[in-house]
């Protein structure tokens, strides 16, 4: 734990800079961003660590500015700050039309309707496989038993990746998150180290690449990039940085919901009570943690042109950050945000997927991994009980759990 | 009143009477009727509003913005008649109006 931050209310406004990952790690940032949202919404502050950047913090602008493709760039990266290193993979969220729009259309058959279709069944076997081997009344750390292990074997499947091995992608999806800001991020590693780690997952995916460019096309992720004439001639560093663009948006997201769903069901017992006594509201329950936990904090981008904003100047070049985090807690948009409620009336009304081209690719796989997690726990367990408050995760952009310790009690 | 009829994929049919200046999308939330979800709200920014329009209604929809082009691009089953429904915005003209829907927003 860090030392405790400023309240943001004793900061004068122009200094307020709501980026610091203590802050985030320490759960300080809400009423950062309460202030921001209330006084500065489009606010510039030069901040220490991550330099001059605007922050946008209520809904209707984070659609507007997210919508804007035009605008607002999405190169030559999305989440803030820059590599001392240089070391910058291309990948398709990180690229703006036509180049972008490309090589999304040659991954998202992977996630099509009909493909989740025939996911389900797989899911639903593992996710019982899980559950059931669960310790009954005894601690342990959910993140780790559950919401990393079906994650991973869920990516594992996608990229149709040595399962054996499926541990790696959850190790490099870590890695490849880590602010290089900082002199020593969150793994204890410098900027080198994570580059090194990353050549690694390069040379181990370039691999996988060949074998799979020589046989029959499959609806792997791998096999799809491989095989389709706007991805099969990618540079080695752009093959790398799409890996790792859909090994971190297939990862992190969707781990940190499912703790998240523990956790904020345990905050909000009433909730839990009203799940349990109506489990067809698995459904908004799903969409409404999505919202509450914003598993991406925020997205980056650039202006392409002098333009407006609220009220305020935004010139060309300028970085401009859209706070995911904050805008699902608007209240002008989203009654009694902070609250956790499973039946909230139009739940799906939340910026956690983004909007606009960039938009979440697998969020239906998303929800669907989540809604089978929670329709087999109800089935198993009467309560996940919590038995302690959550260790997080060091990010401005990662808002995720390390330990949750909790105890399964039985039916 | 424009008058609408939305068919559900499996072909249930919902007829309801819409107001001037709202739109196609607004115009089925605000009827409860299912298979539309809207997440955006009404920005053009989700493509989870995604319909079907009847053939001969199809002249008098006007052109698809750039920025719906872009968006119909991430949904599933994309058609000539496809729009999305919260770009189409109601008048007298449209009185009976029959919209589609697709089998699942993607």
């Amino acid at each position: 734990m860090n030392a405790i931050l400023p309240d943001p209310y004793t900061i004068p406004l122009d200094k307020l800079d709501p980026s610091n990952p203590d802050l985030f790690q320490n759960q300080e940032h809400w009423a950062y961003f309460e202030r921001l949202r209330k006084e500065d919404p489009v606010h510039f502050v030069d901040s220490e660590v991550f330099g001059p950047y605007w922050s946008v913090t209520k809904f209707q602008d984070i659609m507007y500015v997210d919508s804007h493709h035009d605008l607002f760039s999405s190169e030559p990266r999305i989440v803030l700050g820059h590599s001392k290193i240089d070391f910058e993979p291309p990948m398709f969220i990180a690229m703006d039309p036509p180049r972008h729009d490309e090589q999304r259309a040659v991954v998202t058959p992977a996630v099509a309707p009909k493909q989740l279709a025939e996911l389900e069944p797989l899911i639903r076997g593992r996710v019982q496989a899980v559950l059931d081997g669960l310790p009954v009344g005894e601690s342990f750390n959910w993140v780790d038993r559950v919401s990393i292990e079906l994650t991973t074997q869920m990516l594992a499947t996608l990229f149709d990746f040595p399962f054996e091995e499926r541990h790696l992608l959850t190790y490099w999806s870590d890695v490849a998150t880590e602010n290089p800001e900082l002199d020593v991020n969150s793994g204890g590693r410098t900027e080198e180290d994570r580059r090194d780690i990353l050549m690694e997952c390069q040379q181990r995916f370039m691999e996988i690449w060949k074998e799979r460019a020589g046989q029959t096309p499959k609806m792997d992720l791998i096999s799809l990039l491989a095989h389709s004439p706007a991805t099969a001639k990618m540079e080695p560093m752009e093959l790398l940085g799409n890996m790792i663009l859909l090994i971190v948006g297939g990862n992190d997201t969707t781990r940190n919901t499912m703790s998240a769903s523990v956790y904020a069901l345990n905050k909000f017992p009433e909730q839990y009570d009203k799940l349990r006594a109506d489990p067809s509201l698995v459904t908004s329950m799903i969409s409404e943690t999505i919202r509450w936990q914003t598993p991406l904090g925020h997205m980056r981008r650039m202006a392409t042109q002098d333009t407006e904003l609220a009220g305020k100047k935004i010139k060309k070049g300028d970085i401009v950050v859209m706070w995911y985090v904050s805008g699902n807690r608007d209240e002008d948009v989203i009654e009694n945000a902070n609250d956790y409620i499973v039946d909230r009336a139009r739940a799906r009304h939340h910026v956690s997927f983004g909007f606009g081209i960039h938009r979440c690719m697998g969020n239906r796989l998303a929800e669907m991994q989540l809604r089978i997690l929670w329709e087999e726990i109800l089935q198993r367990f009467s309560k996940v009980e919590v038995l302690a408050e959550p260790e997080r995760v060091h990010s401005n952009f990662v808002m995720g759990y390390t330990d949750l310790q909790v105890k399964l009690h039985p039916l | 009143m424009p008058r609408i009829t939305y068919i559900e994929f499996n072909g249930t049919e919902h007829t309801v009477d819409g107001t001037g200046g709202d739109s196609v999308m607004e115009t089925a939330v605000k009827n409860e009727v299912p298979g539309i979800d809207a997440d955006c709200g009404g920005g053009c920014a989700c493509a989870t509003c995604h319909v079907y329009i009847d053939e001969v209604w199809l002249a008098q929809m006007g052109e698809r913005s750039p920025m719906e082009v872009s968006m119909l691009n991430l949904a599933e089953g994309v058609a000539d008649n496809s729009r999305l429904s919260c770009q189409i915005s109601l008048n007298e003209s449209l009185d009976g109006l029959v919209v589609r829907m697709p089998e699942s927003q993607h």
